[in-house]
């Protein structure tokens, strides 16, 4: 569905990619784990390319995404993302963040996507919540919602940028049900996280990152349970 | 108390000097809210492609003629951009038209700013998201970040234009009668000079305290309508 090809991306004179290859495939479920400063939300955020590589290809459903000739709004629409900052917008309420891009881009129906919003808001339990403004809504039921308000654009794969970072602790367990439960659907996902049970339970596949590259890749257990290189024991016996 | 009633029927009322002075006043106004559109126009412009050239190379060497634009208009009084448009660049045209698009040019180029940093007062996520839903610039902009920059703007723009009505009081210099032209040829042909120049003096301050109330209404408004 998506495989990065020596990827590159510098800010300023820092390298923070330093050529990274990757293949994501349907129904993967992807986590990139990594220390902080280890490029794990700049390689996420190539893959829609909301940063622009400075090096290397995108290639998303047999498009590159990184040529100057793609309709990238039209490839966005097939890749939901979901922010650490949630990133909802503040002056519209719930159901309106959900159905305002179906609804202006896919020329969906108003009502026809207002059930669909409804839907989606009834399968993470906030469907009470539709009227309402975001800033009245706690972290967790915001990043709910931001999770519902991408898949209202029925992606074909889902990014994850460090979605349960800015929660506070008890509300970590209802975004990763959530989650759990669009991996358990079929949903492809690639994760950026921290939360090494998240990594080990749902993932069928790990990637470790650090200093720009892919220092590890394997299944949550080769990942876990038998570390290959030094860099990855270490910072295992740090989060774990 | 009763000479300077007197004084005052005479100067505006027996003279016929009254109308001249509301003519004077219709003139202020509508070079005011005339360069206020042109301004909100322009600076609208400018704080967009700046807005959006900072990740866009493309748009670079139009940000480029922008910022020539504000430092130039900016570093030019005002009387002396009005002089040179109504003698060197627009020599057929009549003062108040002249003076409507001396005053917008440079207000736009105040406006600029104030619009810009409304936009930038926006968390770059909030366009990051919409981006990311496949939203161009433009859709980005009309229905996530202009909504929500507009009440950092609107304040801002309340006393730009409480700064352009006062300028424009140097409109007199391209023969054009507005208020304070108004009252100082009163001043001239009456030999009455404290009467004219209070009439004046006072309409902009009764004007300037209307619009700062109407502001702080609308700032009110603004912060209630406000649901994060």
């Amino acid at each position: 569905m998506i495989s990065v090809k020596g990827l590159v991306k510098k800010f300023g004179d820092l390298e923070v990619l330093r050529g990274i290859d990757a293949e994501i495939n349907k129904g993967d479920v992807i986590c990139v784990i990594g220390p902080s400063g280890s490029g794990k939300s700049t390689f996420l955020r190539c893959l829609n390319l909301l940063e622009k590589p400075d090096g290397g290809h995108i290639i998303f459903e047999g498009d590159d995404l990184t040529s100057k000739k793609i309709d990238l709004n039209a490839h966005r629409q097939k890749i939901g993302m979901v922010f650490q900052q949630f990133n909802l917008f503040p002056h519209m309420t719930v159901l309106d963040n959900l159905t305002c891009a179906p609804i202006m881009l896919k020329k969906i129906p108003k009502a026809e996507a207002e059930a669909k919003a409804i839907d989606l808001l009834s399968r993470v339990g906030l469907a009470d919540r539709a009227g309402s403004y975001p800033g009245k809504l706690s972290g967790g039921q915001k990043q709910r919602v931001a999770i519902c308000r991408a898949l209202c654009m029925e992606p074909d794969v889902m990014l994850f940028d460090e979605p349960t970072s800015a929660l506070d602790p008890e509300m970590v367990g209802e975004v990763l049900e959530v989650m759990k439960a669009l991996a358990k659907a079929g949903m492809t996902m690639v994760v950026v996280t921290h939360e090494m049970g998240f990594a080990r339970e749902v993932s069928n596949r790990v990637l470790f990152l650090d200093e720009g590259v892919i220092m590890e890749e394997g299944t949550p257990e080769d990942i876990f349970d038998a570390p290959k290189c030094e860099r990855l024991r270490s910072f295992l016996s740090k989060v774990l | 108390m009763n000479a300077w009633l007197q004084k005052l029927h005479e100067t505006f009322i027996e003279s016929g000097y009254l109308d001249f002075m509301f003519e004077g006043l219709k003139n202020t106004v509508l070079i005011t809210l005339g360069a206020l559109a042109i301004g909100i126009v322009i600076g609208s412009l400018i704080a967009i492609i700046k807005y959006f050239a900072e990740d866009t190379p493309a748009l670079k060497p139009a940000a480029v003629v922008c910022d020539v634009y504000v430092t130039v208009i900016r570093g030019i009084p005002v009387v002396v951009l009005l002089l040179i448009f109504f003698f060197v660049i627009m020599t057929a045209a009549d003062g108040i038209p002249v003076a409507i698009i001396t005053f917008g040019i440079n207000s736009g180029a105040y406006m600029a700013e104030l619009i810009r940093s409304g936009l930038g007062a926006v968390d770059k996520g909030q366009l990051e998201a919409a981006r990311s839903l496949g939203m161009s610039k433009t859709q980005a902009m009309r229905k996530v970040i202009f909504p929500q920059a507009i009440r950092y703007i609107l304040p801002a723009i309340g006393n730009e234009m409480i700064a352009l009505l006062k300028e424009t009081s140097v409109a007199g210099y391209v023969a054009v009668v507005d208020l304070t032209r108004a009252g100082n040829l009163v001043r001239n042909n009456t030999h009455d000079a404290f009467n004219p120049l209070m009439v004046v003096a006072l309409t902009y301050l009764l004007i300037v305290v209307l619009l700062s109330r109407l502001l702080k209404i609308l700032e009110r408004r603004l912060k209630r309508n406000d649901k994060r």
